[in-house]
């Protein structure tokens, strides 16, 4: 670890001091029948960068959605800086998502409204600025992600770096507490990525606000995160500093971390059922 | 042999419940846009008048040549088949009563209403279904903004004025078609065919033709949206939900037509 991680990561004095700005208890969500997300537990605190790693299936995107609020649990809570994210009123949920920004993975940019325009919409329906200086603060932002000059672009003309940058700067355009980023550097060629990555870094220096980071990407995780969550089929398997997963003992994040596939053990007669399609 | 009758028994009910869980959902869409447009200043969530000028642009003017083509077209083949079945009572004068009430009642409505479906509805559904799939709809959600305020009540506002204007335009160009038909056919003069005109349609019959127009701008409107929130697996999903929400747009219409048509002539 780079001397500069070091010095990022928290103290432990500061671990105890610093209030959680993201509280999950007890979550179990369910689709349709099938549970997805058994029991989980989780605190994010106040100015870390948290890292939830899984594989494909392995229930990150769907702690994401409940995290935003988009997926209703079945039991258990989500408090997002001391609020119960399903027991508030309209009103104050709407006042509460003006302190979090969100990055999807594929930039849910607006088709129909350049960046520009995407940028300066969560200001236009939230404050009562006047066009100028909305501009200047989305200017603002697109220059802190380095996106200057292509204001008048439609998304369907950014490259994918781009979109990722823009998608970044309209989550962080009314200056959130908390940011979410869906799968940052995803599809993105290693040196767009590592950018990316830096740019998130940079972020959290600037601003100072708690980052929540869902990837798959190992290489990107271990770069920016303070903290890793380890998901595996819908529970956790660990929380904890980067060296902690990197050395963790545990079989399934050695798994992960090597890429290794699990072989899957299946008895003779079950395997006779799925290929003959009975027993559904 | 009784395992497949149930299967298809479940399988019934399943969309039967599934379609009661549609209107419902219109229900809700269409309370939500009514809240979001009287309480949204309130809340200082207003329905943007600027996207509701843009969405009136679209579903108003934009279809101002096609609907005038198809109702000139209607008009004057109604003159002609009007004429010629009248010819045989020897009433062919008679073709005037005949075109100007079923034009302002029936026609007018009827055939802004399906155009508007086929090209408005077939569009929001689209719209609203890629934007499902993009995560714009999710991405309105975490904004704080509420989709409902943001998509579907200007969109709604937009159809309820935009299509009644339609109608009213699409008649009056379906009456010139018809009559410059009967002009050449019959040799009536302009002015003799407009004071039959007023002679025979009452204001009464205008207000039945935009009434219902209005209850078909709602209705192209909800299906659409409803189509689009139900989209689900990428591009082909959309074209599925756009193709089902043009089909029951029309179905709705007519249907809609005949029972307001029933009301309407007993009272």
């Amino acid at each position: 670890m780079t001397q500069a991680a070091l010095n990022r990561m928290p103290a432990d004095a500061e671990v105890v001091a610093t209030p959680a700005v993201i509280e999950v208890r007890e979550l179990v969500t369910h689709y349709g029948p099938r549970e997805i997300l058994h029991s989980i537990n989780l605190d994010i605190r106040q100015g870390e960068i948290m890292v939830i790693m899984g594989g494909s299936g392995s229930g990150k995107s769907t702690l994401l959605n409940a995290l935003l609020g988009l997926l209703r649990p079945t039991s258990g809570s989500v408090r997002i800086l001391g609020q119960d994210l399903n027991a508030i009123t309209d009103v104050e949920r709407t006042k509460l998502r003006q302190k979090t920004g969100v990055a999807f993975q594929g930039g849910a940019l607006f088709s129909s409204l350049n960046v520009l325009e995407n940028i300066m919409l969560p200001l236009r329906e939230h404050t009562r600025l006047d066009k100028s200086t909305m501009q200047i603060m989305a200017r603002m932002k697109m220059q802190v992600v380095s996106l200057a000059g292509f204001e008048a672009l439609m998304p369907a003309e950014l490259s994918g770096g781009m979109i990722k940058r823009a998608a970044l700067a309209r989550a962080i355009v009314m200056d959130p507490r908390i940011l979410f980023c869906d799968e940052p550097s995803a599809g993105l060629d290693p040196v767009v990525s590592s950018a990316i990555d830096d740019l998130i870094l940079s972020l959290r220096e600037a601003m100072g606000m708690s980052i929540v980071v869902v990837t798959h990407e190992l290489e990107s995780a271990f770069k920016i995160a303070d903290r890793i969550c380890v998901l595996d089929k819908g529970h956790i398997l660990t929380i904890g500093t980067v060296d902690e997963v990197r050395n963790s003992k545990n079989e399934r994040i050695q798994n992960l971390l090597n890429r290794r596939t699990e072989a899957e053990i299946l008895d003779p007669d079950e395997y006779l059922r799925r290929l003959t399609g009975a027993g559904k | 042999m009784l395992a497949r009758v149930g299967d298809h028994m479940e399988r019934m009910g399943r969309s039967a419940a599934a379609g009661i869980a549609e209107f419902g959902l219109g229900a809700v869409l269409f309370a939500q846009s009514i809240y979001w447009i009287i309480i949204g200043h309130r809340r200082s969530q207003p329905v943007r008048i600027h996207a509701t000028f843009e969405r009136c642009m679209e579903v108003g003017i934009r279809a101002v040549p096609i609907i005038t083509l198809m109702s000139l077209t209607i008009g004057i083949m109604l003159a002609i088949q009007g004429i010629y079945s009248l010819r045989v009572f020897g009433a062919e004068e008679q073709v005037v009563l005949g075109i100007g009430m079923s034009v302002v009642r029936e026609f007018g409505p009827l055939i802004t209403g399906i155009l508007v479906a086929g090209r408005t509805g077939s569009s929001l559904a689209a719209r609203i279904g890629t934007m499902r799939i993009s995560q714009e709809i999710d991405a309105l959600s975490v904004m704080g903004i509420n989709p409902v305020r943001f998509i579907v009540a200007p969109a709604l506002i937009a159809m309820v004025v935009m299509v009644p204007a339609l109608t009213f335009w699409s008649s009056i160009v379906m009456l010139t078609g018809a009559g410059w038909y009967i002009g050449i056919d019959l040799g009536m003069s302009a002015a003799a065919y407009i004071e039959r005109l007023t002679e025979i349609v009452k204001i009464g019959d205008v207000w039945h033709g935009l009434g219902k127009s209005v209850l078909f701008g709602i209705l192209i409107t909800l299906v659409g949206v409803i189509n689009g929130t139900l989209v689900s697996g990428g591009a082909e999903g959309v074209g599925k939900m756009t193709t089902r929400s043009v089909v029951i747009s029309i179905c709705a219409i007519i249907v809609t037509d005949m029972i307001f048509a029933f009301i309407a002539t007993r009272s």
